[in-house]
């Protein structure tokens, strides 16, 4: 029998498992309005970027793209969009791709209202009236296949690839055997793994994608840590990650990589965009926290997965976080941060397989409706797009 | 595998070797130099290993000498190679390890 969560249907037939309203800028210039507006209204997010404008070519694109997806997610019922009025990354643009997934979306512009007080008083009129249509909603269950989660690691140590990540790999595989989909991505901190990671592909063709992007983005470190007024600025991995006994992006990959479990990767897709097919998943995009999240939001992803062994607090906006520390003296010191206390494989209390059960239980209380630790807290800083070099 | 492990080391001084083919042992509490800690096998093989520096939690150590430019195995991989000499005991980290992997 297939597991099954609460969520919320929505128009495209994709499951949400919040019901917010998303506030979205098309430009940093409509930042502030955006979060004015969000501050009004209870139940609504606000995305603030200092992006949208004064790019061009793939930079922009991505931006623009991940903006959209970002809008698309189920977690939200209905958006308004914030746009300035000239710039780069129109707002019609951001509305009309947001709306072609049949949800509500509102816009309003702020040159064509006049200042500041009268756009955030027309959004914030918008936005009030959709939360009231919205909290008519309610939630229905659903099977584990229409959940697709994203893995991230953050201030990792040597816990997290003894631990807390292949407990997690553990909770994946069981989510992916039953059709859902998991998304890992953090390419800079899989250098390494990419033979092991080939192995794994469903095809040739997932094998090849696999090798290409982990090797693209080696090369694009390589320019970085090669130069030589770079000196001091060439280390891959952080001073946490070091004190924490890691000692090269290798070692950090490897525990990393766990997390994906042992299934297989069907597709390898790009930063912004959403994947074509169900399971295992590889996003390419680096390793920063807050970019690798927010690309997994943009590709539909309603729930992230987060092991962190030095710990920390950081949260997504409308996307719950579900932190799992391996470090026994982490989970003491931050059990109001932390979700899932791994470290019990460390101290012998538990087995790798029940702690993966209970992330994997975890992640359908959350999917149905429980806060985790980061979203009561209020953690919402892990929004930031990736820029293209 | 390692797992069973931890459980009937959790507490003692005792470090993990999570391959085969690994040279180093992964501590699971705080080594003192001179300490001598339980190593545990892949596979369940126990023996001591005297180290011969502080060791902190989750940090690694040699299980046999290892020459400069020899390659460190964890995780049945190499993870990078000895920039100096070690003696079996000794401290590996980014102070005597480098790994060239998107450096060169």
């Amino acid at each position: 029998m297939t597991d099954t969560f609460l969520g919320y249907r929505r128009e495209n037939g994709t499951v949400g498992v919040r019901n917010l309203i998303a506030i979205i800028p098309s430009v940093f210039c409509s930042a502030k309005v955006a979060e004015r507006v969000a501050s009004n209204v209870p139940g609504t997010v606000h995305f603030s970027h200092p992006v949208g404008c004064s790019q061009v070519g793939d930079d922009l694109d991505v931006t623009a793209r991940t903006l959209i997806g970002v809008g698309r997610n189920p977690n939200f019922a209905g958006v308004v969009v914030v746009g300035l009025g000239c710039e780069r990354f129109t707002p019609h643009e951001l509305a009309q791709g947001i709306s072609s997934s049949g949800k509500p979306v509102e816009m309003v512009i702020i040159q064509d209202e006049g200042d500041t007080l009268k756009a955030i008083d027309k959004a914030t009129r918008h936005a009030r009236l959709m939360q009231q249509t919205v909290s008519l909603m309610s939630r229905e269950e659903v099977p584990v296949s229409e959940l697709m989660i994203g893995l991230n690691c953050g201030g990792s140590d040597t816990t997290s690839g003894l631990a807390a990540n292949p407990a997690l790999g553990i909770a994946s595989d069981k989510l992916v055997a039953q059709g859902g989909s998991s998304i890992l991505t953090e390419l800079t901190e899989l250098i390494g793994t990419e033979h092991i990671l080939a192995r794994r592909a469903i095809n040739k063709q997932v094998a090849d994608d696999i090798l290409r992007v982990i090797g693209e983005m080696e090369a694009r470190l390589k320019r970085q840590t090669q130069a030589s007024h770079n000196a001091k600025r060439k280390h891959l991995i952080s001073t946490g990650n070091y004190d924490g006994g890691l000692s090269s992006v290798v070692e950090k990959s490897l525990g990393g990589m766990k997390k994906s479990g042992n299934a297989q990767f069907v597709e390898v897709f790009e930063y912004g965009d959403a994947p074509t097919r169900k399971g295992l998943l590889l996003l390419n995009g680096p390793g920063h926290d807050g970019e690798v999240t927010t690309g997994q939001a943009a590709a539909g992803a309603q729930i992230v997965c987060f092991p962190t062994g030095r710990g920390t607090p950081s949260g997504f906006p409308g996307v719950p976080v579900i932190k799992i520390t391996g470090n026994p003296r982490t989970y003491q010191r931050m059990q109001e941060n932390i979700d899932i206390n791994a470290g019990t494989v460390i101290t012998g209390e538990k087995s790798l397989q029940e702690v993966g059960e209970e992330i994997y239980q975890e992640i359908l209380a959350v999917a149905s409706g429980k806060l985790s630790k980061a979203e009561v807290l209020g953690h919402d800083e892990q929004f930031c797009i990736t820029r293209m070099p | 595998m390692s797992e069973q492990e931890m459980s009937t080391l959790a507490g003692k001084k005792a470090a993990l070797v999570l391959d085969q083919k690994d040279n180093v042992a992964v501590a699971l509490s705080d080594l003192a130099e001179g300490d001598s800690c339980l190593v545990s096998e892949d596979g369940g093989k126990k023996y001591p290993v005297t180290v011969i520096e502080k060791i902190p939690f989750g940090h690694k150590f040699a299980l046999s000498a290892l020459a400069t430019d020899a390659p460190v195995f964890k995780y049945g991989e190499e993870i990078g190679k000895m920039k100096v000499a070690i003696e079996r005991g000794g401290w590996i980290h980014n102070h005597n390890m480098y790994c060239d992997r998107g450096m060169k």
